[in-house]
Order: structure tokens, then C-alpha cells, then sequence
């Protein structure tokens, strides 16, 4: 790839920027109070939303990632697809609505709504920004790996200054739009990358003569593995130790989707609870479509592109996708995809950024420090700084965990996710019983005991594939801890209910399970 | 809305009459609401559907990977071409997931938000009459 694809590609890039730092200018130019800043005022329909909710969702690890791990492990890849579709249907279910009619803009104004506030929105505030930093390091590190491919920069330095450029654009778009700006990004995204994945798969399948089969046997052609990628096994089949592996990262995919805080606080930004249901309705469909894409891209890049290329090629296997653009229509459909990519992981890493700067603010400042009477415009500028110096941190991450596969680095943040938040999010909507010590022993013990695993597990170090391959720290075998740490994370919420002295208000029990249910007291329509 | 309620709203209505379901500072009571009949049948209809619907995905997702991971001859069986039982496995969870969203959203449609609208009736009559 040469200077002008190069050229090529940074165009259509910068194209991209300056239109949506202008549409986010223009949305977010009265963006004063906390509830613009936040949700928006609430005030998108749901199938606005809905769209915006697939745009949070669909990061460069479900593009980059997924199409890669699909074109390298072929079947066992396709299992990310399908526990990220599946996944929707708790968020429809149990969440979204009860969600919106409890809450206003963060995850913990649900947990602590009938609990001790101050400690249990600290609680909250943590997990939220945890997830978020990790989410988010995951994210630049897939922007690092898709420059090295497109602007052809090998030197770890010059990947670096791309993250960072990455990190800093994204928290203008934070700072200067708000929710409402960066929510139109997500839209704006969401159109661009299910359009083009849309088109390219269309364009592949017609390659093959409409016949999946036969761009399947093709892909086995092409790949040193032969059949065996059609079937399950590749990655995962090896011991009994890796099937477990297989089955704790399928738990993780399942019950992390619904708990990822830059997805709640998506269902904040509609008017009521109607729309919050018809926003994952909308979400579902287009993550549904998205995934059976990426299907055919990923065994498309296999069969046009071969697994060798893709392994070889800078970046790795999060390389497959922009390959097989440039295989099929090269330099200008390379620079068209990769900017759509691009685009993703700043649209992605912006709904992050605005998350744990709103946590920060409205459950630590107001609530903890400023004990509820914070003046609302401080606490604004409070999240705008908090989204400042989540940034740096995101860029720093970011740089340090360079050139790891996306998707998987994205799954150890739905495990945190999964074993944190889901666990209290349904104890606290669907049990009576659940009081404050329960709550916080669910949310600590489940984000404790799923850093400590991870930083034990071959995933930080022990593995050729490790974060710090020439270190040797790992105890826990497992490089997923989902499946350890999502049941023991329930247990310690029971527990911390059980031994705990103090009851549940049964008053506030009544005032949040009628209000998840009608919204009467929520003053939503 | 301008015309009158039929009978059985009204009917609902009289049986609250005798005891507000607001508290003394007009604000709505809580307890009263959620022991009232109507947030009961309302609770009842949500679990008819999201009890069963959500046992079946989670027990059809669970199934689908524990064969994956320990049946995978199973799962390599040829069904149409190169096709194999595992790929139509997994086509088919994209199908249920997006029947059971289609579904929920037509049953919430017709059974669950003409029982919220009820529920919050109740409420809104008696601030009414303050």
C-alpha cells in the first residue's frame, strides 16, 4: 500500500471528521444543562435511538474483531456473533423499560434508588468506570492495529501518536456535543458501517454466485485447516481446559451485553419506557444483520484473501475486513472501509468517554461529595473534566495494550461487566429481599474477583499471546473468567443479604417495583 | 378521549373509591398501588411472558454451546452442501432471538401497556378528585 492510498484513505477519514465535528457542533451548541448533557433531554424517538444504541454497540471488536477471528478460526469466531445477538433479548426483556422508568441518567441511580445512596452510587461509579477504561483501551488498540495497516506506520512510536489522535478527537466530540451530538455520531455511524457491510456482503455473495455453500468450500480451500473451520473446535476444542474456556467466554458475551454502562445509559436518552422498548426492538434487528454480515465478510476474506495473508499482515488477524476490501475493490473501498472502521472506534470510544464522565460526575461529585447539592452547572464542568482525564488514561491504556486481538480484549470487559453490574441491576429490580450490603458485595466482590482472575490468567501473562509474554504470573487457567466469576458474583450478593442486619425498605421496595413497571412517580409520559 | 369511559373502566374506578391510592401529601401511595389488582394483573401478564420466553432462549443458547464445545461431530454434519448442522445451529439462534423480540414487542403492545395505562388511571382519577 503506497503514498496514495495513503492519501486515499486519510481524505475520506478527514471527510468523515469534519462532517460529524460539524454536525456535533450544530447539536450540541446549547448543551448547558445536565440533562442535555447526559440524555440528551431525553428527547430522541426510539428508533432514532434504536439506531444509536447499535452504533454504542457495534465497536471496532465486532467489525475488526469478529470479521478476523471469523477469517482465521472460521466457526469458532462465529460464536462472538451469535452471544452478542442473543444477548439482546435480557436487555429487551428484563432491563431497558424498568431502566428507564426508574432511573435518569446513570446506572446508579437504579442500584441505589432504594438502597444507602452514597456508598452504593460510589459502588456503581467505580464498576462503571472500570468497565468503561477497559472497554475503551480495547477500542484504541484496535485504532493503533488498523492505522499500522492503512498508513503502513510499523514504528510503535508512530502507533502511538495515532491513538493518541484517536483519544483526542473523540473527547472533543464529548466535550463539545454532549449526548446529543455524540448520539448523532452513533447514527451517523451505525448508517455507515451497516450500509457498507451491507454492501459488501451483497457484493461477495454475488462473487459466488448467490450460493453460500459454495463461498464456504472456496474458504476451506484457502485455509491451512482445511474443513475443519466450518466446525466447531478449532480455537476452543483443543483440551478440556480450552472447551471450558469456550463456555465461559459464551456467558460473558450473554450477560455482559445488558450490563455495559454505555448501554444503559442508552435507554435514558428516550422520553419513556415505550421507547426505551422499541429502541432494542430497532437495536436487535440491526445488530442481527450486522452479525450474519460479518459472517459472510469473515469466510469471504478467507476464501478471496486467504488466512496466511491475514495473519501476516500488520495488525493481525483485526486485518482480515480492510483486506479483503482492498482485494475486492482496491485503494478507494480500502479507504472506505477503513474509515468506517475508523470511524466506529471513535463513535465507540466517544459513547465511553461521555458514560464514566457522566457517572463520575453525577453519582461521585453531586452525590457523594457534594451530598445531592451540587449546582448543576458545576457538575457539568465536572463531567467535562472527568471526560478530559479519561481520555489521557484511554490513550496511555491504549498504547500499552497495542496490537492484541480486539474482540477478545473486549470480552474481558463484558466478563467485568457480567459479574459487576447484572447480577445487582436484577437483584435490585426482581428481589425483595436485596438491601445495601448485598448490593455492594455484589458489585465489589464481582469486579474484584474479575480483575484478580484476569490479572492471573494466561491472558496478562504466561502465553506467547499475553499481554506480557516474558513474564509468568498466571494461576488461573482460564483466560475468560466469566464462568467463575458471573455465579459467584449472584452468591455474594445473596450472601451480603442474607448476614446483612439491616432489611430492605420495604417502602422503597413498593416505590421502585411499581414505578419499573408504570412509571407513576417518574414524571415520564 | 373526550368520550366516556365504558362501564368496566368506571368500574375499577369505584372500587378505589373509598380509599385514594395517594398518600396525605397527594403523592401516590406505593404500597396501596402494588397490592391493587391491577398492578397484580399487570405483574402476572409480564411473568406469563418473560418467565417462559426467557428460560427458553437462555436453556437454547446454553444447549447450542455445551454442543459446540463437546459435540462436535454432531455439529459437522453436512446438511446442504458444506453447510453443516453447527452454522444452521447458529443461523437459527439469530431466527429466534428476532421472533422472540418481535413477539414480546406485539405482546407488550397488546396486553402489557393497556394494563400500565390502567394501573396509572387509577392514580391520575385520584388526583383528580383532590
Amino acid at each position: 500500500m503506497n503514498g496514495a492510498n495513503t492519501a486515499i484513505n486519510l481524505g475520506v477519514f478527514g471527510i468523515f471528521v469534519l462532517i460529524t465535528l460539524y454536525i456535533v457542533y450544530r447539536a450540541g451548541s446549547r448543551n448547558v444543562t445536565k440533562s442535555d448533557y447526559y440524555a440528551a433531554g431525553g428527547g430522541f424517538t426510539g428508533a432514532q435511538n434504536g439506531i444509536a444504541l447499535s452504533g454504542d454497540f457495534l465497536s471496532a471488536a465486532s467489525f475488526l474483531g469478529i470479521s478476523g477471528a471469523i477469517a482465521v478460526n472460521g466457526y469458532d469466531g462465529f460464536l462472538y456473533s451469535i452471544g452478542w445477538v442473543v444477548a439482546w433479548l435480557i436487555g429487551l426483556m428484563l432491563i431497558a423499560e424498568r431502566l428507564r422508568n426508574t432511573g435518569r441518567y446513570t446506572m446508579g441511580d437504579v442500584m441505589a434508588f432504594r438502597m444507602r445512596e452514597r456508598p452504593v452510587r460510589a459502588a456503581a461509579a467505580n464498576a462503571t468506570l472500570v468497565i468503561s477504561l477497559f472497554y475503551m483501551i480495547a477500542q484504541m488498540a484496535g485504532a493503533g492495529g488498523l492505522m499500522a495497516l492503512l498508513l503502513d506506520v510499523h514504528s510503535k512510536v508512530g502507533q502511538a501518536a495515532i491513538i493518541a489522535v484517536v483519544g483526542i478527537i473523540m473527547v472533543l466530540y464529548v466535550l463539545v456535543g454532549g449526548m446529543k451530538g455524540t448520539t448523532w455520531v452513533q447514527i451517523i455511524k451505525a448508517g455507515f458501517l451497516i450500509l457498507s457491510v451491507l454492501l459488501l456482503t451483497i457484493f461477495l455473495i454475488g462473487k459466488f454466485g448467490f450460493d453460500l455453500s459454495t463461498m464456504l468450500e472456496r474458504a476451506t480451500q484457502k485455509s491451512p485447516l482445511g474443513d475443519a473451520v466450518l466446525s466447531p473446535g478449532v480455537k476452543y476444542g483443543a483440551s478440556d481446559l480450552s472447551k471450558i474456556d469456550f463456555l465461559s467466554l459464551a456467558l460473558a458475551l450473554l450477560f455482559g451485553t445488558a450490563s455495559l454502562p454505555h448501554v444503559l445509559m442508552r435507554f435514558y436518552t428516550v422520553p419513556n419506557a415505550r421507547e426505551a422498548r422499541r429502541s432494542v426492538v430497532w437495536a436487535t434487528c440491526m445488530v442481527a444483520t450486522f452479525y450474519l454480515c460479518t459472517l459472510v465478510l469473515g469466510f469471504g476474506a478467507m476464501a478471496l484473501v486467504g488466512t496466511d495473508e491475514i495473519t501476516s499482515a500488520p495488525g493481525g488477524e483485526n486485518s482480515a475486513a480492510p483486506l479483503l476490501a482492498f482485494h475486492i475493490g482496491g485503494a478507494v473501498l480500502l479507504g472506505i472501509v477503513a474509515a468506517v472502521a475508523f470511524a466506529t472506534i471513535l463513535a465507540v470510544v466517544a459513547g465511553l468517554t461521555l458514560t464514566a464522565s457522566a457517572s463520575f460526575a453525577h453519582d461521585v461529585y453531586a452525590s457523594v461529595i457534594k451530598h445531592g447539592e451540587a449546582d448543576p452547572r458545576s457538575e457539568v464542568r465536572v463531567a467535562r473534566l472527568t471526560a478530559i482525564v479519561v481520555g489521557v488514561l484511554a490513550i496511555i491504556g491504549g498504547i500499552a495494550a497495542n496490537g492484541q486481538n480486539v474482540a477478545f480484549l473486549v470480552a474481558l470487559a463484558f466478563a467485568i461487566a457480567a459479574s459487576a453490574n447484572l447480577p445487582t441491576l436484577l437483584y435490585s429490580l426482581f428481589w425483595k429481599r436485596f438491601n445495601t450490603t448485598g448490593t455492594l458485595w455484589s458489585i465489589y466482590g464481582g469486579l474484584s474477583l474479575c480483575i484478580v482472575l484476569i490479572a492471573f490468567s494466561p491472558a496478562i501473562s504466561g502465553s506467547p499471546s499475553s499481554v506480557f509474554p516474558s513474564a509468568d504470573f498466571a494461576w488461573f487457567p482460564l483466560s475468560n473468567p466469566g464462568i467463575v466469576s458471573i455465579p459467584l458474583s449472584f452468591l455474594a450478593g445473596y450472601l451480603g443479604t442474607i448476614f446483612s442486619k439491616k432489611p430492605a425498605d420495604p417502602h422503597k421496595q413498593s416505590e421502585m417495583e411499581v414505578r419499573a413497571l408504570t412509571g407513576i412517580g417518574s414524571g415520564l409520559r | 378521549m373526550t368520550k366516556a369511559l365504558p362501564s368496566p373502566g368506571f368500574a375499577t374506578f369505584e372500587d378505589h373509591d373509598h380509599g385514594l391510592l395517594l398518600d396525605g401529601d397527594g403523592e401516590p401511595d406505593f404500597g396501596r398501588i402494588q397490592q391493587s389488582a391491577d398492578f397484580q394483573l399487570l405483574r402476572r401478564r409480564i411473568a406469563t411472558f418473560v418467565i417462559p420466553a426467557t428460560l427458553l432462549f437462555l436453556s437454547w443458547y446454553v444447549t447450542f454451546v455445551l454442543l459446540s464445545a463437546y459435540a462436535d461431530d454432531f455439529m459437522s454434519q453436512p446438511v446442504f452442501g458444506v453447510i453443516n448442522v453447527g452454522l444452521v445451529f447458529g443461523f437459527l439462534q439469530f431466527a429466534s432471538t428476532i421472533i422472540i423480540t418481535l413477539a414480546y414487542s406485539r405482546y407488550a403492545k397488546r396486553r402489557l401497556d393497556p394494563q400500565v395505562d390502567a394501573v396509572r388511571s387509577l392514580v391520575d382519577a385520584d388526583e383528580e378528585q383532590l
